[in-house]
């Protein structure tokens, strides 16, 4: 028996191309050595097509003058200045508008999300019908229909659709006051932000102390009476150094006050609502996920609905929100780009399109584009990753 | 002995059943639910009559020129009537439209098998469908063979090739995607990097960016004098960006299935592209298909995007007929028709993929 055992053969060793390691191997220099062929053809033709048209390679034009003017511009530009300011100056505006749209689709989202979940027949209807007819719906149709249908065709400025003596809305844009901010403001600044200091640090006094002797403290008002009495206080101590430039109606157009473009409103209001839509989607899904039981066991204990829903419920269901949120955040950030269908001057519409076009620096200009894009998706990505590991802590 | 007779049950209170009942407990359930109610339903007052009565009541649908249009306060759906044509088969010539026709009444011929359960052949008739259907498709549309005339790609727009970049998208997108997935899930170290870097390139810079890049790089990338199509280059770029999302669905697939489905086909002694083609990936794409009919219809929508390269899909080819000078001031009627197509499309391609989530639902999911 043992000999038996003995004498069977030894299996032989695979041959070399059968072993998983070599195999592996040869495939991966394979795989990098056909990228690096594929990566230098590109890099010859590009060059030789470059030289062919004449046009220099580097980053050199960004010193250059631009020559034309932008729509809106958050910091000083016009024709003299740079290629390079264009940059910074179509960079600011795709970050302004992205701010904004995720500040207004995040409260959108989350009013239909609840809405959609409301025992109230109609709000539940309501809000379903709003999801289910702008999200299926192209963005780049609803931002045309804002601005084609809806804003352009709107009355001229001595027309304008005037509420309130304040608010002006014509085919220029919407008019609105805009602060003005007199000596000593900078007081109210500095009480707001000690103000939020304090709180914070009143937040965390209490949660320690509650941890240890159980005694509550209600640290929410006091902090919202912090952040607003402080700031009242300082105001009203300088003698109320603000003052708000009214628009007013002249001959031909506005002036004074400040202006939201049409561009800027429609494409607002277009991402808004499309993102919205799915928000309110991952706001549904998210509490959908808690299951009753969670309730049902908050209640046993004696918890009241508002503490339920504040202590078990919602940090239990923004474990599912926010991953979903941040994609959807993403997603906002990279469709301001559809601005350049509507002429809202963004990176896109500035940079990769005017500048593009007037330098022919396709390569560099593409690039930088794509680069900032890039490092917007991962900073926002890397942020929510570490939020998402704090709330996750949650959990015991 | 008398028996005893218990007293008949009393009926509820009326306000619990019924008409009256439902209203207490859906709309007014509370002083504050009927706040809401109320606020709701004056909302719906103000606002769906009068879309009704534009779109409807006050509408007009007869004629063939502007002049039929004035006078009425509703949408004039002459607009869309008289340039229907071009808005679904785009700068096509007249004559031949029937190529087109056919093209899609075969795939429709051909995709009805696989929703008949009874049907033997569906994994056949699915692999005719996304490898020869395309070929006979373009043969059809671009005409040159069999007697056909060429018909240049500038011509094409419309639903048509709005329909077209989709499905190339799709088409495309799938067996590309498929590879990443497995690419960012391999053991080299080398392609899961590679697979990694191009999956979230592709992810975090906009489709528009992408567009560009394929219209105004592509060219110089390129030997001098090769020469290809603006089509050609807006497909290839839909594809490359919709295969990263693709790789991320078909990831979460492959991650859901458990570890034992892998060690069991290795046990079997199954190399990779067995274990893979034959155990693992029917599962796994099976457990995806919802998130590939949604990425499918974001692939849908995104298609839009070609308007700004300058190409005639559905929505280009309704915008540029607003610039008819005949036809000024039409353009919420464009958009709502624009609009209610890609609903359509949109909605149905989401409830079908719910419905397949829920057939689906055999276990897997955890």
């Amino acid at each position: 028996m043992a000999d038996e055992l003995r004498n069977v053969p030894v299996p032989a060793k695979p041959a070399l191309w059968r072993r998983p390691a070599v195999r592996s191997l040869v495939f991966q220099i394979l795989l990098v050595a056909g990228i690096g062929f594929f990566g230098y053809t590109i890099f010859q033709n590009t060059l030789h097509n470059l030289e062919q048209r004449g046009i220099s390679t580097g980053f050199g034009f960004l010193e250059n003058e631009a020559g034309f003017g932008i729509l809106m511009t958050l910091i000083p530009f016009d024709e003299t200045y740079t290629y390079g300011r264009t940059f910074l100056v179509g960079l600011l505006n795709t970050l302004l508008v992205a701010s904004l749209g995720i500040f207004f689709a995040t409260i959108i989202g989350f009013i239909m999300g609840v809405a959609r979940l409301s025992r109230n027949w109609i709000i539940s209807r309501l809000a379903t019908i709003y999801i289910e007819v702008f999200r299926n719906i192209p963005l780049l149709l609803q931002i045309m229909f804002w601005y084609f249908a809806v804003l352009r065709p709107l009355p001229g400025p001595r027309q304008s659709l005037i509420f309130n003596d304040t608010l002006f809305l014509s085919n220029r844009g919407l008019y609105m006051p805009s602060p003005v901010y007199e000596q000593g403001f900078w007081l109210v600044v500095v009480a707001l932000a000690v103000a939020i200091v304090a709180s914070i640090m009143i937040i965390r006094w209490a949660h320690k102390r509650q941890e240890a002797t159980g005694e509550q403290f209600h640290s929410v008002y006091a902090s919202i009476g912090l952040i607003v009495g402080l700031p009242l206080l300082a105001f009203f101590m300088m003698g109320m150094p603000l003052s708000w430039d009214f628009p007013v109606l002249q001959r031909f157009n506005m002036a004074g006050g400040m202006v939201v473009i049409p561009e800027l409103a429609a494409l607002l209001v277009a991402l808004s609502i499309y993102t919205g839509a799915f928000i309110a989607e991952a706001v549904r899904s998210g509490i959908l996920a808690v299951s009753h039981g969670q309730t049902e066991a908050a209640r046993a204990l004696g918890l009241r609905p508002g503490p339920t829903l504040r202590l078990v419920i919602i940090p239990q269901a923004l474990r599912v929100i926010i991953p979903q949120l941040t994609s959807q955040y993403l997603n906002l950030t990279k469709n301001s780009s559809l601005a350049t269908a509507i002429g809202y001057p963004d990176l896109v519409a500035v940079f990769a399109g005017t500048t593009l076009n007037q330098t022919g620096q396709a390569v560099e200009v593409i690039a930088m584009t794509m680069a900032v894009y890039l490092a917007i998706s991962l900073t926002i990505s890397l942020f929510m990753n570490w939020y998402n590991k704090r709330i996750q802590l949650v959990e015991r | 002995m008398t028996v005893h007779t218990p007293h008949p049950d009393l009926p509820p209170p009326t306000l619990s059943v019924g008409v009256l009942g439902w209203l207490r407990s859906n709309l007014f359930s509370s002083p504050l639910h009927t706040l809401l109610s109320l606020f709701a339903i004056y909302l719906v007052y103000l606002t769906v009559p009068p879309i009704i009565s534009w779109v409807f009541l006050d509408s007009t649908w007869v004629g063939d020129t502007r002049e039929a249009c004035s006078g009425t306060t509703g949408a004039c759906w002459v607009f869309v009537k008289v340039r229907m044509n071009q808005f679904m088969y785009g700068f096509f010539p007249e004559s031949e439209y029937w190529r087109i026709n056919l093209a899609f009444g075969l795939l429709i011929v051909l995709a009805i098998p696989l929703f008949i359960k009874k049907f033997q052949h569906k994994g056949k008739l699915a692999i005719f469908i996304l490898v020869f259907y395309p070929i006979i498709t373009f043969q059809l549309f671009s005409g040159g063979n069999f007697g056909l005339t060429p018909v240049e790609t500038s011509k094409w727009g419309g639903l048509s090739l709005t329909l077209i970049l989709a499905g190339v998208g799709i088409v495309a997108s799938l067996p590309i995607g498929i590879v990443l997935a497995l690419g960012r899930r391999s053991e080299m170290p080398i392609v899961r990097s590679v697979c990694v870097v191009f999956i979230e390139f592709w992810r975090g810079v906009p489709l528009i960016t992408v567009l560009f890049m394929s219209s105004v790089m592509l060219p110089l990338f390129l030997p001098e004098g090769t020469n290809f199509d603006k089509l050609l280059r807006a497909m290839i770029g839909i594809a490359l960006f919709q295969s990263a999302y693709m790789a991320e669905v078909v990831r979460g697939g492959l991650a859901a299935i458990p570890k034992g489905q892998y060690e069991a086909a290795e046990a079997l002694g199954l190399s990779y592209w067995k274990s893979m083609g034959l155990i693992i990936l029917p599962q796994a794409l099976k457990l995806v298909i919802p998130g590939i009919v949604n990425t499918f219809i974001a692939l849908f929508k995104d298609t839009t995007l070609v308007l700004i390269i300058g190409l005639f899909d559905l929505l280009a080819i309704i915008q540029q007929a607003f610039a008819d000078p005949d036809w000024l001031g039409f353009s919420i009627e464009g958009y709502v028709f624009a609009a209610s197509i890609f609903w359509i499309f949109c909605f149905s391609m989401s409830r079908y993929s719910m419905a397949l989530e829920k057939k689906l639902h055999t276990g897997h999911a955890r």
